[in-house]
């Protein structure tokens, strides 16, 4: 049977070093299995996070080979025979032990952004499927963080005391676009959330577990909102003309 | 926002672990906008070779000579483009990781350092005008589609059809694929909508932004497609320009 040699980080915040693993491979097999494998035979005290190893959960967010990569969707039979497989824990969130990370700033973040505001009327929701299309796309939205991790703003320049990352730029986009929604969040996405921060290099988009096009679908056309709201002139005239939100 | 340090700890150490070739991408985009600004600006100074019988080089498209300008009639125009590419937001990510090295590739430190400020500061913010490059580049865009319909019709009145001539239309196809599957333009025609069911002008906005976004999801290809096609055009015009070569008539 075909062995791999994983390469795991153990340690703390104090610090750590990596261990090599040999792990039979078999068919079918994904970094996540040979992580058990590791906790079953060789080191039960390897701390990792998981939940569903169906790539719904978002719990197993790690960096295989420096791809920040959710484990249970990353096939060993993509690995070259021989090659040295390296799994870090995610950078941009402080470890904790091994590959688990804290990753309580980001709900931090959340609790910031203003929540759903349906008008206050008793009127039947009629909502044609294209005008929920867009935001169903949002929704898939698992909460790996990879996005947050791999976002250079938050990752080289630990700008996490200003921006509020890809993720939340979903979340926000979803409700900006909700036909029902009527609260207005650009002043807080531009002086707040700093949404200019972004300068859309598209690695949220890269390594995004459900394939939101998060830079193409949200991103860009908040961007575009905000710049409705405080960078262009005629579209500001238009809108007192015409009214706000539409 | 609340604060988070990302610590530099003994599991991330040095620039990257990625073991593919993660290098070869921007090289080769900081290769090949480089190549295309050093054509298109000894082009645009030379000042000569873009007008032969029926054709005129795009680089040189609007014609606008004037007394009192005494450069090349190309930097007269090409602010135009050239602004709506540099704020095009496939370029920007395609510069800002080949040549800023913010970051160079996913999960490859690049530069570093609290300062950064994104989009948010002179000259950065400037991205945000964006939209009124767009509007211009339009404008300029019919004029091209104008230059290569009278390009099929000889300086005598005759119809002919050449292959400068397919040339050029097939420019203008590839240049109004990018121009129209730009960003802002998805925006302002249907995207800035919560609402597409809402009343019948929406239902054509939607329609219009289905387009769009059908456009839009090839971009970056609509990109480089016509960034090398209006070098090729205008290269084909300066090669009939300077005698080397005829524009290929069919009939």
């Amino acid at each position: 049977m075909r062995k791999a040699t994983l390469k795991v980080f153990r340690g703390d915040k104090n610090g750590g070093d990596y261990t090599k693993y040999e792990v039979p491979v078999e068919e079918g097999m994904v970094v996540l299995d040979a992580i058990h494998y590791i906790q079953a035979k060789d080191a039960p005290d390897l701390a990792v996070r998981w939940n569903c190893k169906a790539a719904k959960c978002g719990s197993c967010s790690a960096e295989v080979n420096g791809k920040p990569s959710l484990m249970c969707k990353t096939r060993m039979d993509r690995f070259e025979d021989g090659e040295e497989i390296q799994v870090q824990p995610v950078k941009t969130f402080p470890i904790i032990k091994d590959l688990v990370t804290d990753v309580s700033w980001n709900y931090e973040v959340n609790k910031k952004i203003k929540g759903f505001s349906p008008p206050q009327d008793d009127n039947e929701w009629i909502i044609y499927q294209e005008d929920i299309d867009r935001v169903q796309e949002f929704r898939k939205c698992i909460e790996c963080f990879l996005c947050q991790d791999v976002c250079h703003v938050l990752r080289d320049h630990d700008r996490k005391d200003a921006f509020m990352g890809p993720r939340f730029l979903v979340r926000t986009a979803g409700l900006e676009m909700h036909p029902k929604d009527t609260a207005n969040r650009m002043k807080y996405l531009k002086d707040e959330g700093h949404i200019g921060f972004c300068n859309i290099t598209k690695c949220c988009s890269e390594v995004c577990p459900e394939d939101i096009h998060i830079t193409d679908n949200a991103i860009i056309p908040l961007k575009e909102r905000v710049v409705d709201e405080f960078y262009d002139p005629v579209a500001k005239i238009f809108k007192s003309i015409f009214g706000g939100k539409k | 926002m609340t604060t988070s340090p990302t610590v530099e700890n003994a599991a991330h150490s040095g620039r990257t672990a990625r073991t593919d070739n993660w290098w070869a991408s921007p090289l080769m985009v900081a290769l090949g906008f480089l190549a295309f600004i050093i054509y298109a600006t000894y082009r645009a100074f030379e000042n000569n070779y873009y007008e032969v019988n029926q054709y005129l080089s795009p680089f040189y498209s609007p014609k606008l000579i004037f007394d009192w300008w005494h450069f090349s009639p190309a930097l007269l125009i090409l602010w135009v483009p050239a602004g709506f590419r540099a704020t095009c937001y496939y370029y920007r990510k395609a510069y800002y990781r080949a040549y800023f090295l913010t970051p160079p590739a996913c999960g490859v430190v690049g530069t570093q350092g609290s300062s950064y400020c994104g989009e948010t500061k002179f000259p950065w913010v400037l991205q945000n005008l964006h939209r009124y490059f767009f509007y211009a580049a339009a404008i300029v865009l019919l004029i091209l589609w104008y230059d290569a319909i009278i390009s099929f019709k000889t300086p005598d009145g005759h119809f002919s059809v050449s292959l400068l001539s397919l040339v050029m239309v097939l420019n203008c196809v590839l240049l109004s694929g990018y121009t129209f599957g730009c960003h802002a333009y998805r925006h302002l025609c249907g995207g800035a909508l919560n609402c597409f069911s809402s009343n019948e002008q929406a239902k054509t906005r939607f329609k219009v932004w289905q387009f769009v976004t059908r456009l839009n999801e090839h971009h970056m290809g609509w990109a480089w497609a016509s960034l090398f096609s209006v070098g090729f055009t205008d290269f084909f015009v300066s090669q009939v320009a300077r005698g080397n070569m005829g524009p290929i008539p069919f009939f």
